[in-house]
């Protein structure tokens, strides 16, 4: 009488631990797959770009400037990508220069000033919705700022959409690294009598260091692959160009351009460009992120 | 050191600060205004320039599916890009978000901890490749794919359904279509999406995974009963804050989608969206056309959009945010 339901509860639990079993097994299992999925994409992306792009890479790619396609006349010299490197250097460069003072700044006032109020809330909201806002309507807005009253497409139309891109980056890490200074520093510069714009430049600045640049890098490094924002600004060039008031290549231009060509000699020069853009920006952030960990 | 320096030097040096602190202060306020002004500057431009296109075509122009450039027949709508948009974001959270909570779970719960920071800085490294190679590799190594190995035996298979089998099938042959669209930005929002989910589980205070774990659950039942419970409402803040970038993706989906201004039956149709419509079409229109007022009345219509999702993420996500 008592055996029967003392063996069926055992069978039923050890089933009931069996399917328990079972579930988490089968939920590690896809999550490992997951993250294999995951590391999996990555790594065929950037075998694709050295497979792609090594082939390609030689120092034409670095010192001439583009060339039609050599298609169907192997006598003809083959193009490079130097206007390129040229343009998204300067744009990138004055985009970060411009920006990144106005984003030191709002994560300052975020950090040290607006604690807490309206107004503060009010700033940081809107710099987060910038941060994820698509890089194209920036574009647009500097088009219609820029662009059109000046009549032409033009290198400073590039680095000012460039700059509005930064500031948000910017912002974001500048504030969080000022929240981690105790207030206790904060404190003892303000106890010896100094006023608080030097507490903060000389102090909490210094104390900071390290994760602004980290923030400024990770702007910088987000811009050099910006294309949508240029292709309404800067626009692209075929020829080396330094002059700000008018149209300027970049290398994610070139290689939108290169690439949707239809000649295999320009697609290969697009996958030699794409190599060059990848790495460089996988560079910055890398050295970003170790000069993060040295930190903390 | 005499008396009168003594009492000048502390005087000047007071008011100096407090100069040099309404100085910085003023700078510092004014760099946040100007955030603000920006964007109110964005969509008062967006919405400035589109104008002369709600005019002429009055609200009509969200559900009107034309795009005609033909000139003294100039029509256009809204209806092919922002249908795109919204089709392959949501296609596209469908098939991250998924493969993001393994990657999470993985990282959080699962992994052994020397294993964490190497493989979430990959994930992580995948954020920061640009959006312009996604599209390269989209094209010349995904689409094919996508083409012979997911379209034939699908539109085959599942294309047999009655109802829902059209949905499948499709006589595009050149491969570029909303399902790649929605395949490469499932890819580009992963990182994202995993990124938050991993802060959000990291922030369960472990007392409360101990003790059901004590009780003898298994690490599964842990997630499925605390942990998601404990942060379901950041988990969707990330998931929205994945769908606000999915929305806006431009090049990667310029590459893969097929610009077709055709709405499209079956996800293995081409067709676009506003961002790829934008970035195609708009440096080619004449400055102060209808065709240049009609896309920039799209760029308003997804920054709407887009700022609705994103505000609402933000705010999802406010508790992680303190």
């Amino acid at each position: 009488m008592n055996a029967m339901p003392v063996a069926q509860d055992r069978t039923a639990s050890r089933a009931l631990g069996r399917r328990r079993r079972f579930a988490d097994q089968l939920v590690r299992a896809l999550c490992l797959l997951a993250t294999f999925i995951g590391l999996f994409f990555l790594v065929s992306i950037l075998l694709t770009l050295i497979i792609r792009g090594i082939s390609a890479l030689d120092l034409i790619v670095f010192t001439r400037e583009f060339e039609p396609t050599t298609y169907g006349d192997p006598t003809a010299l083959k193009g490079g990508l130097y206007h390129a490197i040229m343009g998204t250097l300067v744009q990138t460069a004055l985009g970060t220069a411009i920006g990144t003072p106005i984003g030191l700044l709002v994560g300052t006032y975020l950090a040290e000033y607006a604690r807490g109020s309206a107004l503060g809330n009010a700033v940081r909201f809107v710099s987060d919705v910038l941060l994820s806002a698509p890089s194209i309507l920036v574009g647009l807005f500097v088009y219609q700022l820029v662009v059109l009253p000046m009549g032409a497409f033009s290198g400073i139309a590039g680095a000012a959409a460039l700059a509005i891109l930064v500031i948000p980056v910017v912002v974001r890490t500048t504030e969080d690294m000022l929240q981690l200074i105790p207030n206790t520093l904060r404190e003892a510069v303000v106890g010896l009598g100094a006023p608080k714009w030097k507490m903060i430049t000389l102090v909490c600045w210094r104390a900071a260091l390290s994760g602004i640049v980290t923030g400024i890098l990770l702007a910088t490094a987000r811009i050099t692959g910006e294309t949508a924002p240029l292709l309404l600004t800067s626009f692209g060039n075929n020829i080396t160009s330094f002059d700000l008031s008018s149209a300027m290549a970049s290398l994610p231009i070139a290689i939108y351009q290169q690439a949707n060509s239809g000649f295999p000699d320009l697609i290969e020069i697009a996958w030699a460009g794409a190599l060059i853009v990848t790495f460089g920006v996988l560079f910055i952030n890398i050295i970003a992120r170790l000069l993060l960990r040295g930190r903390t | 050191m005499s008396d009168t320096t003594m009492t000048a030097v502390p005087s000047t040096r007071r008011r100096s600060g407090s100069t040099g602190d309404l100085i910085f202060a003023g700078l510092c306020r004014g760099a946040g205004l100007f955030v603000l002004l920006l964007l109110g500057a964005i969509i008062a431009t967006l919405f400035i320039g589109g104008l002369p296109a709600f005019r002429e075509f009055g609200v009509g122009f969200l559900w009107s599916s034309a795009w005609n450039p033909v000139e003294g027949r100039e029509n256009y709508g809204a209806l092919v890009p922002v249908l795109g948009t919204i089709i392959t974001s949501i296609l596209a959270i469908l098939l991250g978000v998924p493969v993001a909570f393994g990657i999470a779970f993985f990282l959080t719960e699962l992994a052994p901890p020397w294993l964490r920071q190497p493989v979430g800085t990959a994930i992580e490294l995948l954020a920061a490749v640009p959006s312009i190679i996604f599209g390269m590799w989209g094209l010349f190594v995904l689409v094919p794919f996508v083409q012979s190995y997911i379209q034939l035996p699908f539109g085959e298979t599942l294309g047999a359904i009655p109802l829902i089998g059209a949905i499948f099938e499709s006589k595009n042959f050149a491969g570029t279509s909303i399902f790649a669209a929605s395949l490469v930005l499932a890819i580009m929002i992963l990182p994202f999406i995993a990124a938050t989910m991993r802060d959000v589980f990291n922030q369960v205070p472990p007392v409360y995974k101990e003790s059901a774990y004590a009780l003898g659950a298994t690490r599964w039942e842990v997630m499925k009963g605390v942990v998601l419970p404990y942060t379901r409402i950041s988990v969707v803040g990330g998931v929205m804050l994945g769908l606000g970038r999915a929305l806006g993706e431009t090049m990667a989906v310029t590459f893969v989608i097929g610009n077709a201004n055709r709405i499209a039956t079956s996800i293995f149709d081409p067709s676009t969206t506003i961002a790829s419509v934008v970035a195609m079409e708009f440096p080619e229109s004449l400055m102060g056309s209808l065709k240049q007022s009609s896309l920039l009345a799209l760029g308003f219509l997804l920054f709407a959009i887009s700022f609705v999702v994103l505000a609402t993420s933000r705010w999802l996500l406010r508790s992680r945010l303190k």
